[in-house]
């Protein structure tokens, strides 16, 4: 008998230390590794530490992930015209399509931590999947006529999401266009803001201006940085991002401004900033640990920014612990746009097709423009692909410029990168064939496309056929 | 004073029991459908007012809207990429926003435009309450709805399927050059595919 309670006592002690123990580790954040099953994808891996921001509800199921899911990329699906949504599937009308693939909740498709079976886009489905529903794609499309299941994405032709690069339209509204159009210009380079637009009333400061506190002025080269920056020619003073509670707190001084200051203003960038692989790490809501989880025991963690060091792509050595803020590529005081187009890339990103940029045809043009051998808006950089400008309107009709800082926002696939860069100085067919074929995407576009994509032909049978038709 | 307390007691005592048979007089909360009291409304008056809404809003788009800026006064067009090309919406592009919409906040009930001759394949019919409804609101002309039950992933639906008819010349005109279009000789006043509303049945 003695015994028996004996080892009842055993047995619940070690389960309660095991429990605690495994809490401690959980909630504590920094040992929470353990926990994880597999190797997290190259998108999520950044973020593996904040568990709950995929795992919303310890015990809440698929729905609980599904939320999680929706709270990052909800948006940027619907901000996508989503192919796939999923009032497509809740729609009783699919159930027997549902029943094949159920497609209303992310995880079907995309199952995290399992690499053994992770494909391109996390997609963690065999890549023929678009034939349980699209069998007889052929029936109205002869063109498709024993084409594999697996080569529908490929050169961006069909996506799962996002079909906004291509389509049939589009094809045959450029198909006709020359490899290099007449003018070659990036084309919102030059862009300024339409006559009757009201401009902001702000004057240019010099460096008399500026209003630091003496105590504070740090060194010259602050104020002079500053003085010759955009912010000085848009009145942004010293105190305007070091002082941002001026108002309510006119003692305090910020030594460092974060980027919740850059993003008063740049409110569009520091958002997108957050989007992509840069600054995903210091997306609002992302904790490895808080403090009303366990009885009050840890700190509220974030995660501190993106480094080199935990990069999966080469990286420059000298740079691995160099932390990701906005200053990181735009240097405080000076901001320096031009640094951040070419040089701040090239100093931790070392891979083929960075360390090729130098020898290409577009940085070529780079040069050729800082020399004024050609105009204002010739130059290709880094920044000119990957983050691109856009112009938007707001909903009274200001125009704007705004810098993507999103730098996977064209990339996936790559063919999204025709319409806000490529198209600008080249045309339809020679851009596909040229961001389909890797080995030039390697050398960064030196030479032409060894590769030929066929879809575009394909559209120009289909428009002689029709007129084929309409002349008989 | 022991008088007036009981006529305020029977007071208070009346005008509770007067808020008592107000609350269980009034008619209970009509079921919607199929509920014993016969109160409720039956399926195909429920799905007849929601099409006749859907109906008049789309007959409205296309010629307030797209007719008359598009093909009347030509100061823009409707493309199926109309953000691309900075156009109206299609008809049936709008028709589907609006259902995606309604779908995102209630699974009531569910509704969809469908054709045996579509454009965009998707928009086929699928079970076979759908071929049988879009073939019945052909022969009839439009001029009566069909109606029918089906189960569908384990649940039963009460499914409706209303003409939707070339009103305009816009839509004659841009299906029978559309393309993808199966048909080309579409005329006015002719059924060119159909609405279907589903209602799941409990
Ligand atoms: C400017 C061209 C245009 C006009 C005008 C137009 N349609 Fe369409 N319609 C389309 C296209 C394109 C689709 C396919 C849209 C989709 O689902 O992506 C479509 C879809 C449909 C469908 C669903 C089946 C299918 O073909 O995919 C029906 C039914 C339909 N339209 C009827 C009408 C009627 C009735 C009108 C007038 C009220 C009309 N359309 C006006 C172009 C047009």
């Amino acid at each position: 008998m003695r015994n028996k309670i004996l080892w009842l006592v055993w047995v619940t002690a070690t389960l309660a230390g095991g429990v605690a123990v495994a809490a401690v580790m959980y909630y504590g954040g920094d040992l929470r590794s353990v926990f994880l099953i597999g190797k997290t994808t190259s998108g999520h891996h950044q973020i593996e530490m904040a568990c709950d921001a995929c795992h919303t509800d310890m015990f809440g199921g698929i729905d609980a992930l599904q939320k999680g899911c929706v709270t990052c990329h909800g948006d940027e699906l619907k901000a996508a015209n989503d192919s796939h949504p999923r009032s497509k599937f809740v729609d009783p009308r699919n159930a027997d399509r549902v029943a094949v693939l159920d497609a209303r909740y992310c995880v079907t498709c995309h199952r995290e931590h399992q690499p053994g079976i992770t494909n391109a886009m996390a997609v963690t489905l065999p890549t023929d999947y678009c034939a349980l529903c699209h069998q007889d794609v052929a029936k109205n499309r002869p063109s498709h006529e024993g084409l594999a299941f697996d080569t529908c994405g490929n050169s961006g032709c069909h996506n799962f999401h996002d079909n906004r690069a291509l389509y049939e339209d589009f094809l045959e509204k450029r198909h006709g266009e020359p490899d290099f159009k007449e003018i070659l210009l990036v084309a919102l380079s030059n862009w300024t803001p339409p006559a009757d637009q009201p401009k902001p009333a702000r004057k240019a400061l010099a460096a008399l201006d500026a209003d630091a506190p003496a105590d504070r002025r740090g060194a010259l080269k602050h104020t002079a940085d500053w003085a010759l920056s955009g912010h000085a020619a848009a009145g942004v003073n010293c105190s305007g991002c070091h002082q941002p509670r001026k108002r309510t707190r006119p003692d305090e001084w910020v030594e460092a401004p974060g980027a919740k200051v850059c993003a008063t203003c740049h409110t569009a960038e520091a958002k997108t900033f957050t989007e992509g692989k840069h600054g995903m790490r210091q997306r609002d809501g992302l904790w490895v640990s808080r403090k009303d989880d366990f009885l009050g025991l840890f700190e509220d963690k974030g995660l501190p920014p993106m480094t080199p060091a935990l990069a999966r792509i080469p990286m420059q050595d000298d740079a691995h612990a160099t932390a990701l803020t906005c200053n990181t590529c735009h240097g405080a005081h000076k901001y320096d746009v031009k640094f951040a187009q070419i040089e701040a890339c090239e100093s931790c990103h070392a891979d083929d097709h960075t360390k090729a940029f130098r020898m290409s045809p577009h940085n070529a043009l780079v040069d050729r423009e800082a020399s004024g051998d050609l105009p204002k808006g010739s130059g290709v950089t880094c920044a000119t692909c990957h983050m691109p400008k856009h112009l938007v309107r707001d909903d009274y009709g200001t125009e704007k410029i705004f810098v993507t800082h999103n730098q996977n926002d064209n990339l996936r696939p790559n063919e999204k990168m025709i319409r806000t860069v490529c198209a600008d100085c080249h045309g339809l067919r020679f851009t596909i064939d040229a961001l389909a074929d890797p080995a030039l995407i390697k050398n960064n576009f030196k030479g032409k496309p060894a590769h030929h994509v066929e879809s575009i032909d394909w559209v120009e049978n289909r428009m002689r056929e029709r007129a084929r038709r309409q002349q008989q | 004073m022991t008088k007036k307390l009981t006529i305020a007691a029977s007071c208070t005592a009346l005008a509770c029991a007067g808020v008592l048979a107000m609350g269980l007089g009034s008619p209970a909360k009509a079921g919607l459908f199929g509920s014993d009291d016969k109160k409720g409304v039956s399926y195909e008056t429920f799905t007849d007012m929601l099409h006749l809404v859907m109906a008049s809003d789309r007959e409205v788009y296309t010629k307030m809207v797209v007719g008359r800026l598009a093909a009347k006064e030509k100061v823009i067009k409707a493309s199926e990429h109309f953000e691309d090309e900075k156009a109206l919406p299609l008809p049936a592009q709008m028709f589907r926003f609006g259902s995606e919409k309604v779908s995102s906040k209630t699974d009531k009930f569910t509704y969809q435009l469908l054709s045996l001759w579509p454009i965009n394949k998707q928009n086929a019919p699928r079970t076979d309450i759908e071929k049988k409804g879009l073939a019945f609101i052909a022969e009839n002309k439009g001029e009566k709805p069909f109606y029918g039950e089906e189960e569908l992933g384990g649940k039963k639906y009460f499914t409706a399927v209303y003409a939707d008819v070339g009103v305009a010349a816009p839509c004659i005109n841009c299906h029978n050059a559309h393309k993808d279009s199966p048909r080309t000789d579409f005329k006015m006043g002719e059924v060119m595919g159909g609405v279907v509303i589903r209602v799941p049945m409990n």
